[in-house]
């Protein structure tokens, strides 16, 4: 477990961040608005004294999961992992280059640290509710601490009819180690998740399938770890954070921009989005 | 000796013999748990048998799940739903990340009889034998049924078994013992070589017998692993014979008769004829009926044998 104080969970977004725009500039494709809005949610699970994790044992057989449903941000997942120090900072530029361990969605074979691969949209939970079905049920044959589960999801991605499938499975299981974040930064591809597919309610559709629901500012670090721990305290069902985002948050071009969904920036961009982050040359 | 039983009656039972062997298995099941006869491991264990309902897809992401729980898991439902509702799934979670997930459901083919072709999966093996990494069994019986369960609980990473609804006789005896990427010669012959999987290899045997009362020498393969497939033992075959025959109850795309079309036409060219369903959609009626008019019966077959024979050059 590795707790840092919110002034330093806040520095690591903000370092996460500015990777996310140098590996994607660099790749010169991928989907920066989704990692952008996820950053501050991610950085609060691994550094926030949240999850049971440590970079010293990541295959640790009692560490809590982190499953990135959502695979696409994989920008964001890397960009943690080298804040664990689990990936050389420079090879964080070899994002979807020809042999790389960093696939442009994530990849479990290649790289330690991706509990599983993801990037066909929809699966994570039923997955992490497969590990957390199967880890109580080993706590039960042997004993030791509740092992947790955590899911990232998109928004859009919730259009996913699995999904629902996942989530009535879940709380008909009593999985009060699954913990479900969504990241409600409001747009997919082709625009608001309103207007595309009718997305709204998203707590009120989790309550309706059983789960407890908290819903949380995703860029407050603070009200994140709250509601993180939160979630960990609740007992008897699965527990669903609908974290409130803004896509692209912290370049201002990018932001609320769903054509910043799955384009990289070119060399300018990359400049003003570095000096916009503070992470200029 | 011969029984007549279905293949799926090997699955649930060999599922509990292994986990009383100490095995730690589960099956997540999909509403169909008395069809498939994952129920026999629920009654056994209800620990070790979930129930996702109707909801294929939820089924291969949380089989997938507790594999990296580290369980070793089968999955149920029939064979049109548990390979084709949930396709994707099994791709790109089981597959991609190369899981502990064994996709067993059962009702696949033509024989699944009078509900209809919305039931009767002729493309299973088609989609699971495209996927990297996937293992593909089609037991001929009973007892190779519960070989192929056996196989793939004790072998790391995805298989696919295709497990039918419909009594058939058997054609190994108790205690046979069968092998991943083997193909069995159930009958040694000179003419033609009958390459049958899954229930048409016993519709082969006889087509043999048939064969032999008019002084036709057939040699007849079960393709128990249809992946990795037996190279050898059906290369040798053929270039004894000279021509060959594959048999499934399966579309002729994609399944059995292309795997061997793929191996003989890169190694060794002979005439080929396909026994199996013409790129169409199955009908009700009984199982036998529809062996008859699909032409995958023994007449079929034997009729198929005399023309791949006539392609011969001489």
């Amino acid at each position: 477990m590795i707790e840092e104080s919110v002034d330093k969970i806040e520095a690591r977004a903000k370092s996460m961040r500015i990777n996310i725009i140098k590996m994607l500039k660099e790749a010169g494709s991928g989907h920066p608005g989704g990692s952008l809005s996820a950053a501050d949610i991610v950085a609060s699970l691994y550094f926030g004294g949240v999850m049971n994790y440590s970079e010293d044992d990541p295959q640790h057989p009692e560490r809590d999961y982190f499953i990135l449903s959502k695979g696409h941000a994989a920008p964001v997942l890397y960009a943690v992992l080298a804040e664990l120090g689990l990936i050389p900072e420079d090879e964080l530029l070899t994002l979807r280059k020809l042999h790389s361990r960093l696939q442009g969605h994530p990849d479990s074979k290649k790289l330690p640290g991706v509990e599983v691969s993801t990037g066909s949209l929809g699966q994570g939970l039923s997955i992490a509710a497969g590990v957390a079905l199967g880890a109580r049920l080993n706590q039960q044959r042997d004993g030791g601490p509740k092992r947790r589960v955590f899911t990232l999801l998109g928004d859009g991605e919730i259009e996913e009819g699995q999904v629902w499938e996942a989530a009535m499975f879940a709380a008909h299981q009593g999985l009060d180690n699954l913990i479900a974040i969504v990241d409600n930064n409001n747009l997919q591809i082709d625009g608001d998740v309103r207007d595309v597919a009718g997305l709204d309610g998203i707590s009120s559709k989790f309550q309706s399938f059983g789960w407890r629901t908290i819903e949380v500012d995703g860029h407050d670090v603070s009200a994140i770890v709250t509601a993180l721990k939160t979630a960990t305290l609740l007992d008897g069902s699965p527990v669903c954070i609908v974290a409130h985002t803004v896509k692209g948050k912290g370049v201002s071009f990018m932001e609320n921009q769903a054509g910043w969904h799955g384009k990289a920036p070119n060399e300018e961009q990359a400049r003003d989005a570095l000096a916009e982050l503070g992470g200029g040359e | 000796m011969t029984q007549t039983i279905a293949t799926r009656e090997g699955y649930g039972e060999t599922l509990v013999e292994l986990v009383k062997e100490g095995y730690d298995i589960m099956a997540v099941e999909a509403d169909l748990s008395g069809s498939t006869t994952t129920k026999k491991l629920q009654d056994l264990d209800p620990d070790r048998f979930v129930n996702v309902g109707i909801a294929e897809q939820n089924m291969i992401g949380v089989a997938a799940g507790l594999s990296l729980a580290g369980k070793t898991v089968f999955t149920g439902s029939f064979a049109a739903f548990g390979t084709g509702r949930c396709y994707d799934q099994i791709r790109n979670t089981v597959c991609y990340a190369d899981l502990d997930v064994k996709v067993a459901p059962t009702h696949a083919g033509i024989s699944v009889g009078p509900d209809g072709g919305s039931h009767q999966m002729l493309e299973d093996v088609s989609l699971m034998r495209g996927l990297p990494g996937m293992n593909v069994l089609v037991p001929a019986d009973y007892w190779a049924a519960k070989q192929a369960v056996r196989i793939a609980a004790t072998t790391p990473g995805p298989f696919y078994i295709r497990l039918g609804r419909a009594k058939v006789p058997t054609v190994y005896e108790e205690g046979t013992v069968l092998e991943l990427g083997k193909s069995y010669v159930l009958r040694e012959g000179t003419d033609v070589t009958l390459v049958a999987g899954g229930i048409e290899v016993a519709q082969a045997l006889i087509a043999a017998d048939k064969l032999a009362k008019e002084g036709i020498s057939a040699e007849v393969i079960d393709v128990f692993s249809v992946k990795p497939f037996d190279k050898p033992t059906l290369l040798a075959s053929v270039e004894k014979t000279g021509c060959v025959v594959t048999c499934e109850e399966h579309s002729t795309v994609g399944g059995l008769g292309s795997a061997v079309a793929d191996i003989i036409g890169e190694n060794h060219p002979v005439p080929l004829e396909r026994v199996g369903v013409r790129d169409m959609f199955g009908t009700s009626g009984e199982p036998d009926e529809l062996l008859a008019e699909y032409g995958l019966d023994a007449a079929g077959i034997a009729s198929k044998a005399r023309a791949a024979i006539a392609r011969k050059v001489r």
